[in-house]
């Protein structure tokens, strides 16, 4: 198959409470309370998205991510133009936690419909692609850990085969607290960009 | 009635995660879907497990929740009427 | 979007088949007992008293004994669970054929997994890794094992994914495999979305009242072997695009499944007119049949003959776009429609050719839509050759 060079252009973390970009400090919130944080990040940066409130933690925490890599990208509305690739080792069990203990007493079996619906680890996904309109390629992956050859090969395909000009890929996790996003934009090369290879994937994510 | 409506706004507020909305905001004839406080059809459903688990009111068929969700007044008045609890 | 350097690229690609598939599910303990049942008209859809806290629900459930059964013929040592056990019955005939390569890649498709232990054992039992892994150790697989969650559409996403895996040479083979359990997590949840069917479901049908949720498992064997004697069925096309609309509701447009569809139709590098056979998502909610009906009206496939299998299975979640693939390749073995139970009366707004007898019909090309939860839409078009 032909094969084209394409290039990582920017990045993103979101671990303890800071938001990283490129590896630079963008945002930091208070220690030791995601919720907190999330909502700071929201004020400081003035989203206007009510809906963000209603989110659980892992959607917020994918909302943030993306919201950091999106942010500056100028695209038509809708677009099939960037993908999204999602991936994490807990799916939605943090959430899965919280509709399970409104189902254990029948006396107090009163089951969430907002809450329900966060038990599917894509909805994180959709909540990204309703915000930005990405009515693209999209698939959430469940791996044990971050599986950079996995992403690498899917991102390739979806722009081997023009399907997407862009990718956003994305370790999303969440459980009980702990939590960690790591993003990343895949395009067609320019000079001066990072170029998208197995080992350049897992050199940034190191970081 | 009127302690039943606060008490329903602030409910609403908390149940729905209505951000940046006080109690005094909602007025009681406010539109609560469409356009006024920006409802959707998951905060329809949640709103039927507020009015059974805080009401006792068992709420099967969405087209009568939504003459009953139409605004505080509607919710109250519904409520006042036919609440268990 | 469609360049010349776009058709370079997809001819060059490696053509990749299913060669064998497997699955339990209510109607039938394996392939051919479903396959029997469906060809009787029989549904595994029943009434149960009690489930959980719900009582009286409809659920397309599979007896315990159906499962121990098939479980005992396998002679495998070992504890699993419940699901692990519908999976491992649903790959063994897989593995039978072919044992896993070094380079072969397991694919679970499955949106809880098992969920069912998350009340006693925490996230431990419930981590769907460790799940597959299990399996993925029990068979010998040596490449670590790939999930795909994407809520209704992971059965039919799988086979997108273990596909585009072997056009970019990473494998050989897959073997995906999808199942879903019926558990009281999820129906209390589908419950408070006052979205349960009070009799079994009626896909399509002015009368149709909600979902009926059911469970099962089915695997399918990927790779670029295509041999002369036997018949073969090409993955020919696929696309999965979001609506990006609403987390719950369908889009009102149908706009993800019909880009799917015309995604999927793009890469096979065929037209409407040329699908055979149209096996749809058809969950029986208002909102999603109306969508689906939509969407295929906008892909001029109002006329291609068309069902919903949910009316025998129920819903089977991350298992179900797998499971009718399954029955879709069986149906285009035959050249045998599959009537699409539960549908009397079109009650969606657009024309469908709904199935409604047992009839023969050359079928060679076939579409197999999902759509779900997030507003995720897939489309797979398959080929039969030989």
């Amino acid at each position: 198959m032909e094969q084209h060079k394409y290039s990582i252009s920017k990045w993103c973390t979101v671990s303890e409470e800071v938001v990283k970009r490129f590896d630079q400090v963008v945002f930091e919130g208070e220690k030791g309370d995601f919720v907190a944080f999330a909502k700071a990040y929201y004020k400081t940066n003035e989203i206007d998205y009510p809906k963000f409130f209603k989110m659980d933690a892992l959607s917020k925490l994918a909302f943030i991510g993306s919201e950091c890599l999106l942010m500056d990208e100028e695209f038509d509305k809708p677009t099939s133009d960037i993908a999204l690739l999602f991936s994490n080792a807990s799916s939605s069990l943090d959430t899965d936690l919280k509709h399970c203990e409104s189902i254990i007493d029948k006396d107090s079996f009163y089951p969430s419909p907002a809450v329900f619906v966060y038990t599917l680890a894509n909805i994180c996904l959709a909540e990204v692609s309703i915000k930005h309109k990405l009515q693209s390629e999209n698939a959430f992956f469940v791996t044990p850990s971050f599986d950079g050859d996995l992403m690498y090969t899917q991102v390739k395909y979806i722009l081997e085969t023009h399907r997407a000009k862009q990718v956003l890929c994305a370790w999303v996790e969440y459980l009980e607290g702990k939590y960690k996003f790591f993003g990343y934009m895949v395009g067609s090369y320019r000079q001066g960009e990072l170029e998208h290879t197995r080992e350049n994937i897992k050199e940034i994510y190191r970081r | 009635m009127e302690d039943l409506k606060i008490e329903l706004k602030g409910k609403i507020i908390e149940v729905l995660n209505l951000e940046d909305i006080t109690v005094e905001d909602i007025q009681d004839n406010d539109p609560l879907f469409g356009d006024g406080l920006g409802l959707d059809s998951i905060d329809a459903l949640e709103l039927i497990v507020l009015m059974d688990k805080d009401y006792g009111i068992k709420l099967s068929d969405p087209k009568e929740g939504r003459s009953i969700f139409q605004s505080i007044e509607t919710m109250a008045t519904y409520i006042a009427a036919n609440r268990t609890k | 979007m469609k360049s010349g350097k776009e058709q370079l690229v997809c001819c060059s690609m490696k053509k990749v088949y299913i060669t064998s598939t497997s699955c339990l599910s209510s109607v039938g303990a394996d392939k051919q007992l479903t396959w029997q049942g469906l060809q009787e008209g029989q549904s595994g859809i029943k009434k149960i008293e009690k489930f959980g806290f719900l009582e009286d629900i409809y659920a397309g459930q599979i007896a315990d004994e159906v499962i121990d059964t098939q479980w005992n013929k396998l002679n495998i040592k070992g504890i699993y669970t419940r699901l692990e056990k519908m999976l491992i019955i649903a790959l063994k005939p897989m593995i039978d054929l072919k044992k896993p390569t070094d380079t072969s890649q397991l694919i679970l498709a499955t949106t809880k997994g098992n969920i069912n232990n998350l009340a006693n054992t925490g996230v431990k039992g419930a981590d769907i890794n460790d799940m597959i892994q299990r399996i993925a150790d029990l068979f010998g697989f040596k490449t670590t094992p790939i999930v795909v969650c994407n809520a209704c559409v992971s059965g039919i996403l799988a086979v997108s994914i273990g596909k585009r895996m072997i056009q970019m040479g990473v494998c050989e083979d897959a073997y995906i495999v999808a199942g879903d359990e019926l558990t009281p997590f999820v129906a209390s949840g589908f419950n408070s979305f006052q979205a349960m069917s009070d009799e079994p479901c009626k896909p399509f049908d002015a009368n149709r009242k909600g979902v009926t949720l059911g469970e099962g498992s089915a695997a399918v064997y990927l790779s670029t072997e295509c041999t002369a004697q036997e018949t073969v069925f090409e993955v020919i096309g696929e696309a999965s695009i979001a609506d990006a609309n609403h987390i719950s509701g369908p889009s009102r447009t149908g706009e993800g499944l019909y880009l799917s569809i015309q995604g999927a139709l793009r890469e096979a590098g065929i037209t409407a007119e040329q699908v055979d056979l149209v096996s749809a998502h058809g969950t029986a909610t208002n909102y999603n049949d109306e969508m689906e009906s939509i969407a295929f009206d906008r892909s001029e496939l109002s006329s291609t003959p068309t069902h919903s299998l949910k009316g025998y299975f129920g819903h089977t979640l991350g298992a179900a776009g797998l499971l009718e693939l399954v029955i879709v390749i069986e149906s285009m073995l035959y050249n045998q429609l599959v009537v699409s139970k539960g549908y009397e009366i079109s009650g969606v707004s657009r024309a469908l050719n709904m199935i409604t007898a047992n009839s023969k019909l050359s079928l060679n090309t076939a579409l197999k839509t999902g759509s779900g939860f997030g507003g995720s839409n897939t489309a797979l078009l398959i080929a039969k050759r030989n």
